[in-house]
């Protein structure tokens, strides 16, 4: 068969991705965004899966979003990624793995800078000595989480309890994908597909059953942006960004929106709101917005976990419409009970966009 | 409607499919010079309101192909149909025509941009 156009570029940009032990990092803020998703990656990881993933709770933050808003110098970022490596080396790890995506272009950037720079690593280890007595190994390998559930996404299907299908009708789920900005634009060659057609979250929906939509403005930001975001009066920009993406990709009717770093899933989900308070303008059908869902979630929904466990009640736009179209079961009463049964609080429900459970 | 402290920026993209191109399909109807128009810009080096004020031939122009055709009415008034654009014109585009064409369109089609 001749291979051509998206596919071939897919071919080409094909990227190692280990098979066993991990040593895992977590990001900064998806606790706070999606408490659930982390929990998730390390369940299925572990539990379905069956690999060895080992995290140190004493690694600190990548320094990437003081980096990228100019509060960071390079080499204090430098250092500490060293450290996080260092933390690798004394557990016996060889393959870095990264729940973030701005940590993944960070460690990606200072990999790179030591390679063209070896005076630049040199530094970095003094640093480190100096400031811990720490040494360490450079990874063998560096992956996204994404990446890593892209690798067992047959595995995940295999194992699925269900397939991203409308129930009723037998139609594929029409998805719209989103790759964070720091996975592949910065360097191509360290995503799955490149930083044109990333075929990372393509890879899951597709062999989970769901169809992808392509729509103009595919590849622009999120509207997260670091600066954008930090400073309320600049929040217009991202909001602004994002209405655009929406707008464009509203008249594809897409049912859910699929990502892979911790800023989009945010600011895709959050601005849906703001938007509707703002305008009054929501993106679904009957006032319903498109849910906004990681791919470790969307991994979890597969494999049968159950919704509040996956921390899905968490999101601004209710998924409620996409688990009853899919045919997820799940417990309405328990959206907003904890573990233990006792009640979380409810949020207050917006003026416009519809909110599950609906109140009569 | 809610204010959180910030506000949305309208899109300045170019939609070919959304903007309203009745306008210039009218105004091409009667006036078909226009379409040898290439944009040189010697309509505005020369123009007497121009020299005065923001008003460009060679911007309504612009926009009149894209469909952009907010505020123009407005925007012509501002014309003294001098005719100086037309004697320069290195295509021969009936340019004081147009103009008037606009303004009858506009009223013909109810349209108040």
């Amino acid at each position: 068969m001749k291979i051509e156009g998206k596919k071939q570029i897919w071919n080409d940009y094909q990227k190692e991705i280990a098979e066993d032990h991990f040593f895992y990092v977590r990001s900064c803020i998806r606790q706070n965004f999606f408490p659930g998703s982390e929990k998730s990656f390390l369940r299925i990881m572990k539990e379905e899966l069956k690999k060895d993933v080992y995290e140190n709770p004493s690694h600190t933050t990548c320094s990437g979003i003081g980096y990228h808003t100019d509060i960071v110098p390079f080499e204090t970022s430098m250092t500490m990624v060293a450290r996080q490596f260092a933390l690798m080396t004394e557990a016996g790890y060889e393959n870095f793995t990264t729940s973030c995506i701005t940590s993944f272009g960070l460690y990606s950037e200072v990999l790179n800078t030591w390679e063209h720079e070896p005076e630049m690593e040199e530094k970095a280890r003094e640093f480190l000595y100096k400031a811990t007595g720490r040494e360490f190994k450079k990874p063998k390998n560096v992956s996204h989480a994404s990446d890593v559930i892209y690798r067992f996404r047959k595995e995940i299907a295999e194992k699925g309890k269900y397939r991203l299908v409308n129930k009723l009708t037998g139609e594929p789920i029409r998805v719209v994908e989103h790759i964070g900005c720091h996975y592949s634009k910065m360097f191509p060659s360290k995503g799955v597909g490149g930083a044109e057609y990333p075929y990372v979250l393509i890879g899951m929906i597709e062999d989970w059953g769901g169809e992808v939509i392509d729509y103009p403005e595919r590849r622009h930001c999120c509207g997260f942006g670091f600066r954008q975001y930090l400073v309320q009066a600049n929040r217009g920009f991202s909001v602004s960004c994002s209405k655009k993406k929406f707008d464009s990709m509203e008249p594809y009717q897409p049912e859910m929106i699929l990502t892979n770093c911790p800023g989009c899933p945010m600011f895709l989900d959050r601005w849906q709101y703001a938007i509707s308070e703002m305008e009054g303008k929501t993106y679904g059908p009957d006032g319903t917005g498109i849910p906004v869902l990681t791919y470790e979630e969307l991994a979890g929904l597969v494999l049968g976990h159950d919704p509040w466990d996956l921390g899905l009640q968490v999101h601004q736009v209710p998924v409620e419409p996409l688990l009853d179209k899919i045919g997820i079961s799940y417990d309405p009463e328990k959206k907003f009970k904890a573990a233990d049964g006792s009640d979380i609080g409810r949020p207050e429900a917006p003026v416009y966009l519809k909110f599950y459970p609906e109140q009569a | 409607m809610k204010s959180f402290g910030y506000t949305i920026t309208k899109d300045r993209q170019i939609d070919y499919d959304a903007n309203d191109r009745r306008l210039i399909e009218y105004v091409e109807g009667i006036e078909p010079s226009i379409r040898i128009c290439m944009e040189c810009g010697s309509c505005s080096a020369t123009c007497t309101a121009g020299h005065f004020t923001d008003f460009s031939i060679r911007r309504l122009h612009t926009l009149l192909q894209r469909g952009e055709t907010l505020h123009l009415r407005k925007e012509i008034e501002k014309c003294m149909l001098c005719g100086k654009c037309q004697l320069v014109c290195p295509r021969g585009v009936n340019l004081r025509n147009l103009i008037l064409i606009i303004h009858q369109a506009l009223d013909k089609l109810h349209h108040d941009l």
